[in-house]
């Protein structure tokens, strides 16, 4: 039992925060370790395995600002699709330079997240869940009538890449998609862990946790959403402009309803509010999702369903929540 | 000027039909909404699934539409009782990320379960021959489902107005949505008051669903692609009323009728602009009270 103990507490998730130990642990470069394995140990995955990096990015982007900043959001894709959108249109009309499609399709989401989020965001509830939805839904609408630009339905293709460094080509194995998503990722982890562990995240915990005692201490708290809301709209562009570089085409459903609540749910699964919830998540719901879901497409939404009931009434803080609690329970039984 | 009018009358006349059709739909989430605070994302599944149970009394057994539509609102009710008490109930005082997540789940396993015993396609309406014909009124020919359906609606809708404002668990109920704990701390049985008015709404929502069949198809992604409807509905007319969502209903309703009339290029884009804006006029609806 201590020897459990002792692995469970090596590999407990933290759950973060100002007051934590802010040095990176060991066992934060895992993911990364892992991921290098398996771009050398199984190179036939690596196109899943990008998609499943793009949305560890777009994870962690929605994780800052639902799992940190306690923004209920049903309309993340909109920053997503605008990212990708941005990214798609800038390489087939003007440069296919793929670092400059990335910065431009980071800046469009970001000003379309700061005008939104300024807009938004002094809403609560049940308003502000609406709000999000219709935006997203608008982004759709536009998306999907405005042919010339976007290509409507059929999506925008003709997209071809420059290649990365103009070194790199992006193959048609996915070696360099993989590696290009691997390191924003990477470097979008590092943000996000640099924002979650400063006092500015501090106090996004404690708008989490109680707005009004925040705004009674004398925190900014709109000003602080609107700008954890800008950020995360920025990271969720990149992840966009990331699938579009590595897919060159660019579909509708970036923009759809569906892919919100997946990507929500991913992070539920993961666990919400945790920083490795998004990279943990994302892993386990695409794998099994291309494992199951072309097999049995009606039990895999039913089986998904039934998992989200489960994991609100019974493990709210997800698979690392799950660790978490066992841990406790062993260092209990230790007499800690 | 003579079409014009005519165009301007069809379009007042489907758009208040398919306003009816979400009203009755959507009035139970306002109470449930207003009564207990619950984000209840999943309501267009009770929709669905009144539909499919009106459907298949119809299609299969053979029963006349106004049975099948009574045998929709009793089942559903009934099913309705058993979820809030199994499910519904351990949430209440859960956050909102919890219950929106809840129901979302509860969305997905539904449309699962209707994809599997009917399949994707949308399930064929069979009129009766009294609901398929023409209605003349002032030299103008109506069609007689759509006029049926205004007519039943405020049927109902005059009843819930009866229900709430003139019997004595309307008067439970609007004390309970003004003040919950006060209600119980007089002796208002708050909990069961939830669950009957729970079933009522979802009830009411597969007589929406069932009657708007041929409006709003009845298929297994129904309770997603109509969802934001619902939510726009309750969230413009306010929540715990039942005049805001009735005003609301009807706004969107022609309102939608005459987008896709005149500006179908556009889709739903009015429709999700002017929500925001409402909103942002009146976070709290066009008839709820400020927080």
């Amino acid at each position: 039992m201590t020897i459990a103990a002792r692995l469970l507490s090596r590999l407990a998730p933290h759950a973060g925060g100002y007051i934590a130990d802010a040095r990176i642990r060991p066992i934060e470069y895992l993911p990364w370790v892992v991921a290098i394995i398996i771009y050398v140990a199984a190179p036939e995955y690596l196109p899943l395995g990008s998609y499943i990096l793009i949305l560890m990015l777009f994870a962690l982007s929605l994780d800052l600002i639902l799992g940190y900043g306690g923004i209920i959001t049903l309309g993340h894709t909109a920053y997503f699709g605008i990212g990708a959108y941005s990214a798609g249109i800038l390489a087939k009309f003007v440069t296919a330079e793929p670092f400059t499609g990335l910065v431009v399709a980071a800046v469009c989401a970001g000003v379309f997240g700061l005008i939104t989020g300024a807009v938004i965001l002094r809403t609560t509830g049940l308003t502000l869940l609406m709000l999000t939805l219709a935006i997203t839904s608008i982004c759709y609408e536009v998306a999907n009538k405005a042919n010339d630009w976007t290509g409507g339905a059929d999506g925008l293709s003709g997209i071809t890449m420059n290649p990365v460094f103009g070194q790199f080509r992006f193959d048609m194995f996915g070696n360099t998609a993989y590696l290009y998503s691997l390191v924003f990722l990477i470097l979008g982890w590092w943000i996000v862990r640099r924002i979650v562990y400063s006092p500015f995240g501090a106090s996004l915990a404690g708008i989490r946790e109680n707005p009004v005692r925040m705004h009674a201490i004398g925190a900014p708290v709109y000003g602080r959403l609107v700008v954890v809301y800008t950020i995360s709209a920025m990271i969720a562009g990149v992840a966009g402009a990331l699938l579009t570089h590595t897919t060159q085409f660019v579909g509708l459903k970036v923009l759809g309803f569906e892919l919100s609540g997946d990507l929500v749910v991913m992070l539920i699964l993961g666990g919400v509010g945790r920083l490795y919830g998004a990279i943990v998540g994302p892993l386990i719901y695409l794998v099994a999702q291309d494992l199951l879901a072309k097999q049995y497409p009606e039990y895999w939404y039913f089986w998904i369903g039934a998992l989200l009931v489960v994991i609100v009434l019974f493990a709210r803080g997800g698979l690392l929540g799950i660790v978490d609690a066992l841990r406790a329970r062993f260092e209990k039984a230790r007499g800690r | 000027m003579e079409a014009l009018l005519g165009q301007l009358v069809s379009v007042a006349f489907h758009g208040t039909a398919y306003g009816m059709i979400l009203y009755v739909i959507s009035v139970g989430l306002s109470v449930t909404m207003g009564l207990m605070g619950f984000a209840n994302l999943a309501h267009g599944v009770f929709a669905m699934a009144g539909g499919y149970v009106m459907l298949s009394m119809m299609n299969a057994y053979g029963l006349p539409f106004p049975l099948a539509l009574a045998i929709a609102f009793v089942a559903v009710a009934l099913g309705s009782i058993v979820l809030e008490r199994l499910l519904y109930a351990r949430l209440y005082a859960a956050g909102e990320l919890a219950q929106v997540l809840f129901t979302i789940g509860l969305i997905l396993m539904s449309i699962a379960v209707a994809r599997l015993i009917y399949g994707t396609l949308q399930q064929p309406v069979n009129l009766p021959d009294y609901m398929k014909g023409q209605f003349h009124l002032l030299g103008r020919d109506f069609p007689a489902y759509r006029v049926i359906v205004i007519l039943f609606s405020l049927t109902l809708v005059m009843l819930l107005w009866f229900g709430v404002e003139r019997t004595r668990w309307g008067a439970m109920l609007r004390a309970a949505v003004d003040n919950r704990a006060m209600a119980q701390s007089i002796g208002i049985n708050t909990s069961k008051l939830f669950t009957l008015t729970f079933a009522l709404g979802s009830g009411l929502a597969a007589i929406g669903g069932g009657m708007g069949a041929e409006l709003i198809a009845i298929q297994p992604t129904y309770p997603f692609e109509h969802l934001v409807f619902f939510l726009i509905v309750v969230a413009i007319g306010g929540m715990g009323t039942l005049r805001g969502p009735f005003v609301a209903a009807l706004l969107i309703g022609v309102t939608d009728t005459a987008c896709k009339y005149w500006l179908p290029q556009f889709g739903a884009f009015f429709i999700y602009a002017a929500t925001i804006a409402i909103l942002l006029w009146r976070p709290a609806g066009l008839f709820g009270k400020a927080a």
